[in-house]
C-alpha cells in the first residue's frame, strides 16, 4: 500500500474528530513536555555552570593536609606555598589557615553561636590565585594585615548583616574588636572563603594565637599544564609525606554539582510518567472508538481486497500519527518551558537533541502499543459483518 | 478464463448461521453456474438468502459446505490472504449504499483496489470506462459532491477498473430514483454487451430484472425458478409462485 494512502487514511480518522484527537494527544504531550523540560532544565543549568567556569577558569588546584598513617591530622611544611610557587607551570600560589574561633556582631552573644562562619588566616597574595576580588572596601594591605582588621566573605557578610566595609563596623573575634575593611564578591572556585572572615596571617599569629599551620594551598596554573602540575603538587608541597596531601580541582566539584532541585526533578518525572500512561490509555481508547465507527469502511476495504496486514497498518498509522502529534507538541512545550526557566535563571537554554529524540521514541513506542490491539481488532472484522454496519 | 465458459460456479452450497436451535439455513443446497459475458438477476422474497448467496459467491463469507469456483479457482480451499487477493483482482462489487470512501475523490475511489494491489490502472482502460459511464468531469470530486446516480456510476467504474472475472451487485438501484436507476441498469447491461463483463445482480425489482439475460428466484435458500430472457411479466409471475405479491 502506498505510504501516502496510509498517512492519508490515518489522518482522515483524526481530521473528522479533531477535538477527540487533541484530547487524546494532550496526555502524551504533557508527559513528553515534562520529561523534555526536566532534561532541558538540567542541561541548561549545566550549560550555565560551564559558561561560568569558562569565565573564572578551571586552572585552580588546591592542596590540603589529610591524615597521617596513624590517623592524626597531617601538617604541611611551612614552606609549602613557596615550593608550590616554584613548580613549573604554576602562575601563582597562596594559602589560608584555619582558626578555631567564632566571630560575633557583639561581645554579648554567647560563644558557639557562629552561624557556621569560620575564621581564616590568609596570605596577602590570596586573591590572585583564587580569583576573588573585594565587592566593597579593600583587601588587606601592609598595615591592616598586621592588626585587628578583617575582610568578610560574601555569604559571611550576609549572615552577619554587614553590607558595607567601614571603620565603624566592628566584629567581636577572639576577645577583641576587629574592623571590617572589605567585603569579598562571591568566589565560586573557593566557596569556603564565602562563609569565612579573613584576617592577615601575621595578625592571626600575634593577636589570635594562630599556630601558622597551613589549611589549604591554592595554586593557579598555566591553563594547558593543569594535569602536569596536579601530578606533581602533592610531592612538591610535602616531599616527605606526599600521600598525606589531598589535591583537588575545585572546578570539578562545580561541574559535578547537581544544580537543579532533586525533589522538583523527581516530581516532574513522576508526573511525566503518569501523564504518558494516561495519554497511552487515551490513545488506545480513541483508537478503539475509531475502529468501531469505521467498521463499514474496514469492511469495504476488505471486500475490495485490502489484506488484514493493510488494515492493521492503517490503524497503526493513525495511532502513531496521533501520538506523534502529542509528542511533537510535548517536545515544543518542553523546549519553551526550558527556555523560560533558563532565561529566568540567566542560563543559556539547552534542550539536548537526545532528549528530543528520546521524547519522539517514547511517543512512537506508546503509539505502537496503544494502536496494536485496536488495529488487530479491526483486521479481524469479517468483511460481511463490517459491510452490514450502517 | 475458465475453460468450460463459466465465470462462477457453485455446487451444493449450504450456509448455516448460528448453531443448535437458533441455527438458520440461509442456503440450502444451491447449485448454479454463471456463464461468462452474461447478466444474471437474483430475486426472491426478503430473507430468502440472496445477499448470503452473493457474499458466499464473492468470497466475502465462508460456506458451511459445498464448492465455489471463480475463473476455475476453488474458493473454498483458499486461505484468507489468497481469498483477499482473489476479491481484489477478480471480483468487482457494487453496493446498494454505493460504499465509496468519503475522504477520497472519485478517481481515487476508482483506483483504490489497484493501488491496494500495488498496480497502476491502465490509463486507456480507465479513460474508456469513465467515458462510457459519463463521469469524466466528476473525477476530482468527493462522493459528498456527487448525486446518487453519479456515485453509483463511480462505484461501477471502481468495479470495472480491475477487469474482474465477475461483478456482483447487491440492490444497485435500491437507493436511486427510477430514472437514475434505469441509467445504472442500462450501463450494467452495456458492460455485459460491450465489454463482455459477467454481472450477477441481486434485486427486488422485476423491472430491474428485465435488464438481465437470466433471472434466478430464491426461496428459503433454494433456487425455485430459473428464467431465460426474463421480462417484467414473467419475473412477477415467478415471484408470485414463490410467495411474493
Ligand atoms: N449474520 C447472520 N447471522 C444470522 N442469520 C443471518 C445472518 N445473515 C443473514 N441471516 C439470515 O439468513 C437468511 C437469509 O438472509 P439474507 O440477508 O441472505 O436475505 P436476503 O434475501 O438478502 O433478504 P433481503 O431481501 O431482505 O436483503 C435470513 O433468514 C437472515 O435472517
Ligand atoms: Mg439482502
Amino acid at each position: 500500500m502506498p505510504p501516502a494512502d496510509v498517512a492519508r487514511v490515518g489522518a482522515a480518522g483524526l481530521v473528522t474528530r479533531p477535538l477527540r484527537a487533541v484530547l487524546a494527544a494532550a496526555g502524551i504531550a504533557i508527559g513528553v513536555a515534562a520529561m523534555v523540560a526536566v532534561v532541558g532544565i538540567s542541561a541548561s543549568s549545566r550549560a550555565g555552570v560551564e559558561r561560568e567556569l569558562a569565565a573564572i577558569g578551571t586552572n585552580l588546584l588546591t592542596a590540603a593536609p589529610g591524615r597521617t598513617f596513624t590517623g592524626e591530622a597531617a601538617r604541611l611544611p611551612d614552606e609549602a606555598v613557596e615550593m608550590a610557587g616554584r613548580l613549573d607551570g604554576v602562575t601563582g600560589a597562596s594559602a589560608t589557615g584555619r582558626l578555631d574561633l567564632g566571630v560575633y556582631r557583639s561581645d554579648l552573644i554567647p560563644a558557639g553561636e557562629t552561624n557556621g562562619i569560620g575564621v581564616l588566616a590568609v596570605r596577602p597574595d590570596l586573591l590572585g590565585p583564587v580569583g576573588a576580588r573585594p565587592a566593597d572596601g579593600a583587601w588587606l594591605n601592609e598595615v591592616t594585615r598586621q592588626g585587628p582588621a578583617l575582610v568578610l566573605g560574601a555569604e559571611a557578610a550576609r549572615l552577619l548583616g554587614v553590607h558595607r566595609a567601614s571603620a565603624d563596623v566592628r566584629l567581636w573575634l577572639g576577645n577583641q574588636w576587629f574592623v571590617v575593611v572589605g567585603v569579598l564578591a562571591p568566589a565560586p572556585l573557593a566557596p569556603e572563603l564565602d562563609t569565612a572572615v579573613l584576617v592577615g596571617w601575621e595578625a592571626a599569629r600575634s593577636l589570635l594565637g594562630f599556630d601558622g599551620g597551613i589549611g589549604t594551598v591554592y595554586v593557579r596554573t598555566d591553563p594547558d599544564r593543569v594535569a602536569d602540575v596536579r601530578a606533581l603538587l602533592a610531592r612538591t608541597v610535602s616531599p616527605a609525606h606526599p600521600n598525606e596531601v589531598l589535591v583537588e580541582r575545585p572546578s570539578d566539584a562545580l561541574l559535578a554539582q547537581e544544580v537543579t532541585d532533586r525533589a522538583l526533578t523527581g516530581l516532574l518525572l513522576g508526573l511525566g510518567a503518569v501523564a504518558l500512561l494516561v495519554g497511552g490509555v487515551g490513545v488506545a481508547n480513541t483508537m478503539i472508538v475509531s475502529v468501531l465507527e469505521r467498521r463499514a469502511e474496514v469492511g469495504l476495504r476488505r471486500a475490495l481486497g485490502a489484506t488484514r496486514a493493510q488494515i492493521r497498518t492503517q490503524f497503526l498509522a493513525e495511532s502513531l500519527l496521533l501520538s506523534a502529534l502529542g509528542g511533537t507538541a510535548g517536545i515544543l512545550t518542553g523546549a519553551v518551558v526550558t527556555w523560560g526557566y533558563a532565561w529566568s535563571r540567566g542560563w543559556p537554554p539547552a534542550v539536548p537533541g537526545w532528549a528530543q529524540a528520546a521524547g519522539l521514541a517514547v511517543t512512537v513506542l506508546i503509539g505502537g502499543i496503544a494502536g496494536l490491539y485496536p488495529a488487530v481488532r479491526a483486521a479481524r472484522l469479517p468483511p460481511t459483518e463490517a459491510l452490514a454496519a450502517p | 478464463m475458465s475453460p468450460d465458459g463459466f465465470a462462477v460456479t457453485a455446487t451444493d452450497l449450504v450456509k448455516v448461521y448460528g448453531t443448535g436451535d437458533s441455527a438458520v439455513r440461509a442456503l440450502d443446497g444451491v447449485t448454479v453456474g454463471f456463464r461468462r459475458g452474461r447478466f444474471t438477476a437474483i430475486m426472491g422474497p426478503s430473507g430468502s438468502g440472496k445477499s448470503t448467496l452473493m457474499h458466499c459467491l464473492a468470497g466475502l463469507d465462508a460456506v458451511t459446505s459445498g464448492r465455489i469456483t471463480i475463473g476455475g479457482t476453488d474458493l473454498t480451499r483458499l486461505r484468507d490472504r489468497q481469498l483477499t487477493a482473489l476479491r481484489r483482482d477478480r471480483v468487482g462489487f457494487v453496493f446498494q449504499a454505493f460504499n465509496l470512501l468519503p475522504q477520497l475523490t472519485a478517481r481515487q475511489n476508482i483506483t483504490l483496489p489497484s493501488e491496494m494491489a500495488g498496480r497502476r490502472v491502465d490509463a486507456d482502460h480507465l479513460a474508456h470506462i469513465v467515458d462510457v459511464l459519463g463521469i469524466g468531469d466528476r473525477l476530482g470530486h468527493r462522493p459528498a459532491e456527487l448525486s446518487g446516480g453519479q456515485q453509483q456510476r463511480v462505484a461501477l467504474a471502481r468495479a470495472l477498473a480491475t477487469r474482474p472475472e465477475v461483478i456482483f451487485a447487491d440492490e444497485p438501484t435500491g437507493n436511486l430514483d427510477s430514472r437514475s436507476g434505469a441509467e445504472v441498469l442500462g450501463l450494467l447491461r452495456d458492460c455485459v454487451r460491450g465489454l463482455g463483463q459477467t454481472v450477477v445482480m441481486v434485486t427486488h425489482d422485476p423491472s430491474a430484472a428485465a435488464y438481465a439475460d437470466r433471472a434466478l428466484v430464491l426461496a428459503d435458500g433454494r433456487i425455485v425458478h430459473d428464467l431465460d430472457g426474463p421480462t417484467r411479466a414473467t419475473v412477477t409471475e415467478a415471484l408470485g409462485l414463490a410467495g411474493v405479491r
